[in-house]
């Protein structure tokens, strides 16, 4: 009936309104997304399990120990962090069938074929005393050590760079070259595998 | 002056804003999409350490934090400034840790309790006393999946 025209809505402050909402966002959340190292740890050991322990033999396992004034020792000598990465390499990969580092197992990857799978384990060992950084700095080029097998490992045989390589051939390269790092029991002198 | 017709008279039009709160709007959910709540207030101070092979938290709802640090500087006249845990929102002892750990998986969905990854937030100065505690009090109560926060380091 009415022929007036219903006046516009006034939308100059959604703007404002929505800027509200932006800044109430901006301050309650966080980007950044959480990067670390994942590890899993050893289950607790059953009283009674303990006994048949794996026996690991003395050639498969090399010791990382840092003390409580971060001195890094592997194996038997102490070594610079720069250098225990490629100690570790050496150790893990045993280029030369060296009969003083591990022994390797040809192992069916399923999907794959056959590969040498070296039977490595890294026991990393920690003073209560160890800072942090170091302990870091220390797990920090054990990764990198592995990951650097992994890419050798997927350049001979897929000709990429593990991360580029498909998720299927990413399974096949960690069953290949593992990475067993054991974080040891911590008053327990003696490894636990895993 | 009117050498070109007195078009100097035309009002020059107002730019229109009515897009603006559009723009604005997108703005607000690309940030309501990339990022996720605060959970916690921090109250002890965490300086990650660097290193370099970080890898991607995949399932940021299934991890649950633990920081270890000194207490920040306002709360250090109160708790000291040796290095303490934090779980949610208060200082607790390495005895509380299987209680969080449980309310914790409690929370989650039956089927993805056994991938819970714990995220052990440590400052670089801390030592490693303090930690081990903590991974043997998670041995015990079973969360074996965890993942020491690190930053990459900036070139």
């Amino acid at each position: 009936m009415s022929k007036k025209k219903t006046p516009g809505l006034n939308t100059s402050s959604t703007a404002d309104i929505a800027f509200l909402l932006l800044c109430y966002f901006l301050m309650t959340t966080t980007m950044g997304s959480q990067t670390g190292l994942s590890r899993r740890l050893p289950p607790i050991p059953d009283s009674k399990q303990q006994v048949e322990d794996q026996k690991i033999n003395r050639r498969n396992i090399i010791v990382v120990r840092i003390n409580s004034a971060d001195k890094v020792l592997a194996g038997s000598e102490m070594i610079d962090i720069a250098f225990l990465k490629d100690k570790i390499k050496e150790f893990l990969d045993n280029p030369n069938n060296d009969p003083s580092l591990p022994e390797k197992e040809l192992k069916d990857i399923e999907g794959y074929k056959a590969v040498p799978v070296s039977k490595g384990v890294i026991s990393l060992q920690n003073d209560r005393g160890t800072s942090y950084s170091k302990y870091i700095a220390v797990q920090n080029e054990l990764v990198k050590a592995v990951n650097e097998l992994r890419d050798e490992f997927s350049m001979a045989n897929f000709g990429k760079k593990y991360a580029r390589l498909s998720e299927e051939e990413q399974g096949w390269v960690k069953k290949a070259v593992p990475q067993n790092i054991s974080e040891a029991e911590p008053k327990d002198v003696n490894a636990s595998t895993r | 002056m009117s050498m070109f017709g007195g078009s100097n008279k035309k009002e020059v039009p107002g730019i229109s804003s009515g897009s603006l709160s559009d723009i604005v709007f997108m703005l607000l959910f690309f940030f309501m999409v990339t990022t996720q709540m605060r959970e916690t207030e921090n109250k002890v101070q965490v300086k990650l350490p660097e290193a370099s092979e970080v890898t991607k938290l995949e399932r940021k709802d299934l991890s649950s934090y633990i920081n270890i640090g000194t207490p920040i500087r306002s709360l250090q006249a109160q708790y000291g400034t040796d290095a303490r845990i934090q779980l949610n929102d208060s200082f607790k002892t390495k005895e509380d840790i299987r209680d969080f750990v449980a309310s914790e998986r409690e929370a989650m969905k039956e089927g993805d309790r056994p991938l819970m990854t714990v995220c052990i937030r440590a400052d670089q100065d801390v030592r490693m006393g303090i930690i081990t505690d903590v991974k043997q009090e998670l041995r015990r109560c079973s969360a074996l999946k965890i993942m020491y926060s690190a930053r990459k380091p900036s070139e």
